[in-house]
């Protein structure tokens, strides 16, 4: 018997420790899959009530402006702000990214952000879709070899604060990827790439966050 | 180091992978743009007509004034689609060159070729194509397309043609899975497909692209059952700016679209929505009317 719809997400009852994906709209399933194959238990995050049992938070890609509209009018907005406060490691990609940004350029009307990383994020930096590219990218926290990144209408971040610190930056310059303590935020999507380093850099901060707790 | 690929598949499919779980909804004024990205659409298809309006005034409906396009580009953030009639890869071309972030080939619009749809590998703004069943959607995708939407039938706001086309597709997806590796030619026969690509089905048991629903989604219950049947995510043509209340019709059917296994929510986002619109049915239409059948 098939079922309607596919709703397996990873490898739910694994022993790794919790990891949430905010599952509200865009590609939550692809990373629910990496992080499955790399051993972590996964949860949907799209109520309030899911974010109690998580240990640490992935945001996919996709529209920011429906996400926050969605996280907030379900109430998840809050109880991620306070534990993102608390310390809880969380991985945003593109729209993600622009989600855990402290401050946003290009917002629409309105549009509001969870914070937590000390970055000026901007959103579509690059332009239309036409401009959408893919590329190979030094990030020295992961190694020699370079990966390889996929940018959608991603956002660029145009200044890092004090507290924050660039992992990755174009060519040009411009910065792509940054960190800061147990935050984790990249401008293009290592989820649809096959390149797993970043969610297992995420995952190493996620088991240091849960050891420390213990 | 530092080359860089534009309009690569990868680029072009990702877009729709972004979009997965949202609503796409019909605009036809900046104005109604800007409503719709207010209640949450993951995109727009700027067009001058909404499917319904293009049913009742009849006549030769095509690519949209660039001036309109252009005037819906300035004023929302989200990706823009616009349509391009199916084999006028000319209007295609306009298209790319109007920066819209996504290409429908639509059988919506009077088709420019009977024979031949666009090829759509030369392009670097990616396409979306109708299907209404899956050997249909693998000729779409040899020929280019990045994303496949079920057709249903477009400006009707009767939801069963939807639910025919992603029935048939994820049914015919599901009979691939179960076959035995030489049964798979006989299928890419009967299918009209692609040997390649049906076998690429058969292994992973899903389309390479995404796979939207479209074509007669007028209620957040149509939406959360389209995402029940498997869609990755929905298209809203006249349902919203035909209806009594557009504002809430769409935040309610965003809503319901991310929330679709969960009937509370489906049903609370449902109330007071005021009249949907009026629609037509499906059994009612003569053939030449029905829109679906454009495509080969």
């Amino acid at each position: 018997m098939v079922s309607l719809r596919d709703e397996s997400v990873g490898a739910t009852d694994a022993a790794g420790p919790t990891v949430g994906v905010l599952a509200l709209q865009g590609d939550f399933r692809e990373h629910a899959r990496v992080l499955g194959e790399l051993g972590a238990r996964v949860v949907l995050v799209r109520r309030p009530e899911d974010v109690e049992g998580i240990d640490g938070l992935v945001i996919p890609g996709g529209e920011s402006t429906v996400m926050d509209k969605l996280s907030r009018a379900f109430g998840v907005a809050e109880p991620l702000k306070r534990r993102i406060a608390e310390g809880m490691p969380v991985y945003g990609t593109c729209a993600g990214l622009i989600m855990i940004a402290d401050t946003l350029l290009g917002a629409i009307d309105g549009q509001q952000n969870l914070g937590g990383l000390d970055v000026v994020v901007r959103r579509n930096a690059f332009g239309s879709q036409n401009e959408s590219f893919e590329t190979e990218l030094d990030v020295p926290a992961l190694g020699d070899a370079p990966v390889h990144a996929v940018f959608i209408r991603g956002p660029v971040v145009e200044s890092v604060g004090e507290k924050a610190r660039p992992l990755a930056a174009l060519a040009d310059g411009r910065v792509v990827a940054v960190e800061q303590g147990n935050l984790i935020g990249t401008s293009f999507h290592p989820e649809i790439e096959g390149d797993h380093r970043f969610h297992e850099y995420f995952l190493s901060k996620v088991r240091s966050a849960v050891a420390a707790a213990a | 180091m530092s080359t860089s690929e534009t309009g690569s598949s990868r680029v072009k499919r990702g877009l729709a992978e972004m979009l997965k779980g949202g609503v796409i909804m019909d605009v036809v004024t900046p104005e109604q743009a800007r409503i719709a990205e207010d209640a949450g659409a993951v995109a727009v298809m700027a067009l001058e007509r909404v499917p319904a309006d293009i049913r009742a005034q009849g006549g030769v409906a095509r690519m949209s004034d660039p001036d309109l396009i252009e005037a819906i580009i300035a004023e929302v953030s989200i990706p823009v689609m616009a349509k391009a009639r199916i084999g006028h890869f000319v209007e295609a071309q306009v298209l790319q060159a109007l920066d819209v972030d996504y290409i429908d080939e639509s059988e919506v619009l009077s088709p420019a070729d009977y024979v031949n749809h666009i090829d759509k590998w030369g392009f670097t703004t990616p396409f979306v194509c109708g299907a209404t069943n899956l050997g249909e959607a693998l000729r779409r995708i040899n020929e280019g397309a990045a994303m496949i939407r079920s057709k249903g039938e477009a400006g009707t706001g009767d939801v069963s043609e939807a639910t025919k086309h992603i029935r048939k597709i994820t049914s015919e997806i599901n009979q691939l899975k179960s076959m035995t590796r030489d049964e798979v030619y006989v299928a890419a026969k009967e299918l009209q497909a692609p040997y390649d690509l049906v076998l690429e089905v058969a292994e992973t048991g899903k389309l390479p692209v995404v796979l939207f629903t479209a074509g007669g989604v007028a209620t957040p219950a149509d939406a959360a059952m389209m995402m029940q049947l498997g869609a990755d995510g929905v298209f809203v043509g006249s349902g919203i700016f035909k209806s009594g209340n557009p504002e809430q019709r769409a935040a309610a059917i965003v809503k319901a679209t991310t929330f679709y296994d969960d009937p509370k929510v489906v049903a609370e986002v449902s109330r007071g929505l005021g009249e949907a619109m009026v629609g037509i049915n499906v059994g009612d239409l003569p053939a030449p009317h029905r829109l679906a059948e454009r495509g080969w």
